[in-house]
């Protein structure tokens, strides 16, 4: 590949902060199980809960946090442990939620993506997200977790996408995946408002996630946490950028209207497939996204933008800005739309 | 300070860190699910990481990437409905919690060696028999080939937990599903590993982007898989090398403290586990004057517990037996002097309590 790599797929996955590096690197030394009982468990195990309540502090988070090897587990551990069966997902849910959601409710997302919070309460575990992975739009969780209260129901909220960059939700349960905000792949959490909302399989973490836990992965999720959030106003400008420029270039901006996170955009070129275009972008070193990444190369449809009734859902890519992106990546992109639209 | 707790955990091995930074480099982050070029090269190198922790396994079956050994044995277990369910007695707690927990469990006792007869008695509707084939607290080996056979006579799958035995002995043959994990060879913590044989169908447990064949969704890290492949491969090209050293340590260690009773057969085990006994030894006192050695009373998950050790007393000891038992661990870095130095400790410390 002659061109230098531009990477616009941060929703896929963001590079590993040089902090939260320097945390694994740490945590590589302190090597000993932390259920050991003898000094350098026992250090181990400091270093664990230290980091657990950082995590917590970063967060805002008063209640409880589990740690997972990420959200996918996250989300299966809160889904089959929850005190209340599982009784609704939204429509625009990522598939770690959908696939166990067999036959229960759907709570249908409109046009703009968003989920009404009155067809939300319902009692039993009722689950939407904070931000869609594929389109960026933010649910308004905090209604959401209203109404769901006031039918005796409990929320859990998928947070991948939007922990460490929006406000944690005021949710019974939320999962959260390290490698989206700088940390290493690997290692997540659940956030349990109380110990009572789950049933314990037995083993580590209190007896609700039993396996050694990852402690250099752990370390470096608080250490990416507490890296902060200030780069989010330039990425909401240089996504302002990038809508202005993909529309100038004829290109439509999906749930334009609705509350979007900064730092991601999906957009329809119309006529060109969205695998055509990955295929040009990716040829000029481009790395952007159809859709999420594990449904990449899937050549489906995206069960999301069906669920907004989206004309054109084959048409859509997403592109993600992470915290090096800079004005003239969004430029250099833009100018590439332009070739692959008028080609 | 001596770490004898090779059990619990091992040390990361450079080999394995140093594959590791690869993927922890400024621009090794990519997601291995992405169809891009940064994407297709990290998902290249968890390949050649699968084919590297493949090499641990028997031929004609897949590798399966998890975020560690108990999650193997959940998902080997909660996988599918198997009827009744087989355990050894002496099983860590993720083989046997897991067991109960889907019900119809059944408990295959083990003798005073610590080990399961293999013409033992197997129950009607069997569906899986699960017996590991290094125990964790004292490291006998277990006959799993013959129990495997015993388990495709009766119909039944057979699962083996190699954590303790994965990189140091042969695979296991004749197993369906075998878990392993990578920090107890020497890689790294957060990853392990379900070979399952080619057949052998499973539901996943955890959903969502359907990775891993679908069996198991959840982003793979590139790092870990490739310090958990780097791990393998220097453990199997070293498994001779490291199992004499580990020899030469047993016999200096059993030669300081031969006056300490063996817990499990001489014969049939893993010599970097040595599981011991004084009559009357206060062992928490024995702990708390051997502040520099790194050593346990049982596996690390059940440490402070109190409980005596489920497996102890299955090999019929009394519950005072079980608790005047230490276990020591040692391997691959372990030096013979700090070995012998740490074991003199012990035995001193032994001493002044007048056992």
């Amino acid at each position: 590949m002659s061109e230098t790599p531009l990477y616009l797929d941060h929703a896929a996955t963001t590079p590993l902060l040089p902090a939260a590096r320097e945390a694994m690197l740490h945590g590589f030394a302190i090597w000993a199980n932390p259920s050991s009982p003898h000094a350098p468990g026992r250090k181990a195990r400091s270093a664990l809960e230290e980091a657990r309540m950082r995590i917590g502090t970063a967060l805002g988070w008063k209640g409880e946090i589990v740690f997972t090897s990420g959200a996918s587990e996250a989300l299966a551990l809160a889904i089959s442990r929850c005190v209340q069966p599982l009784a609704a997902v939204s429509t625009v849910e990522h598939e770690a939620v959908l696939r166990h959601a067999g036959e229960v409710a759907r709570l249908p997302a409109d046009a703009h993506g968003l989920v009404d919070p009155a067809v939300c309460a319902l009692s039993g575990l009722v689950a939407v997200q904070q931000v869609n992975n594929e389109t960026g739009v933010i649910q308004p969780v905090d209604a959401i977790a209203k109404a769901v209260r006031s039918a005796s129901g409990l929320l859990l909220v998928d947070a991948a996408q939007s922990a460490g960059k929006l406000d944690t939700p005021d949710a019974d349960l939320i999962a959260l995946s390290a490698h989206k905000f700088g940390g290493p792949i690997g290692v997540g959490a659940l956030l349990v408002r109380d110990w009572a909302l789950l049933r314990p399989t037995g083993g580590q973490e209190r007896g609700y996630r039993g396996g050694t836990e990852n402690l250099p992965g752990v370390l470096a999720m608080a250490a990416a946490l507490e890296a902060g959030r200030d780069w989010l106003d330039q990425a909401a400008r240089l996504r302002e950028r990038l809508d202005q420029g993909i529309v100038a270039a004829g290109g439509q901006i999906v749930a334009a209207d609705a509350p979007r996170l900064s730092t991601i955009g999906a957009y329809r070129m119309p006529g060109k497939s969205a695998n055509a275009q990955l295929i040009r972008f990716d040829g000029q070193g481009i790395a952007v996204s159809a859709g999420s990444a594990c449904s990449s190369g899937s050549l489906r449809t995206s069960h999301v933008l069906e669920a907004m009734g989206l004309d054109g859902a084959n048409e859509v890519i997403r592109v993600s800005i992470g915290r090096e992106t800079t004005c003239a990546d969004i430029d250099r992109f833009v100018a590439a739309w332009r070739g692959v639209a008028g080609a | 300070m001596t770490y004898l707790d090779y059990q619990a955990t091992t040390p990361l091995a450079p080999e394995a860190r140093q594959a590791m930074l690869r993927w922890l480099a400024e621009d090794g982050f990519a997601n291995p699910h992405s169809a891009h070029a940064m994407g297709r090269a990290a998902k290249a190198a968890v390949e050649v990481a699968r084919e590297q922790v493949a090499a641990l396994f028997p031929a004609g079956g897949k590798v399966i990437f998890t975020g560690s050994a108990t999650e193997a044995i959940n998902l080997a277990i909660q996988g599918r409905a198997y009827g009744k369910v087989a355990v050894s007695a002496i099983e860590h707690a993720a083989v046997r919690d897991t067991a109960r927990a889907v019900g119809q469990d059944h408990e295959l006792p083990v003798g005073p060696d610590g080990l399961v007869d293999p013409e033992i008695a197997l129950p009607d509707g069997l569906g899986l028999v699960a017996v590991m084939q290094v125990n964790n607290e004292i490291g006998t080996i277990q006959p799993v080939a013959r129990l495997a056979e015993r388990a495709h006579q009766a119909g039944a799958l057979f699962l083996c937990d190699a954590v303790q035995g994965a990189g140091k002995l042969a695979a296991p043959t004749g197993a369906d599903m075998i878990a392993v994990s990578a920090h107890k060879l020497h890689g790294p913590k957060g990853i392990g590993a379900l070979w399952i044989r080619d057949g052998v169908e499973l539901s996943p447990l955890i959903h969502g982007g359907g990775q891993e064949s679908g069996l198991r969704s959840g982003t793979l890290s590139p790092a870990l898989c490739t310090g958990f492949g780097a791990a393998a491969q220097v453990a199997l090209a070293r498994r001779d090398e490291d199992a004499a050293h580990v020899s030469g340590l047993w016999d200096a260690a059993r030669d300081v403290l031969s006056l300490w009773t063996l817990n499990g057969s001489k014969t049939e085990r893993w010599k970097g586990n040595l599981n011991l006994r004084l009559n009357g030894l206060d062992v928490a006192r024995l702990m708390s004057e051997c502040r520099r050695v790194m050593f346990s009373a049982g596996s690390a998950c059940a440490s402070g517990s109190g409980r005596p050790s489920h497996v102890l007393r299955a090999l019929g000891l009394s519950d005072g037996e079980a608790r005047s038992s230490i276990r020591l661990g040692f391997g691959r870095y372990t030096t013979r002097e700090e070995l012998i130095e740490a074991c003199r400790a012990i035995n001193a410390a032994a001493k002044t309590q007048g056992v």
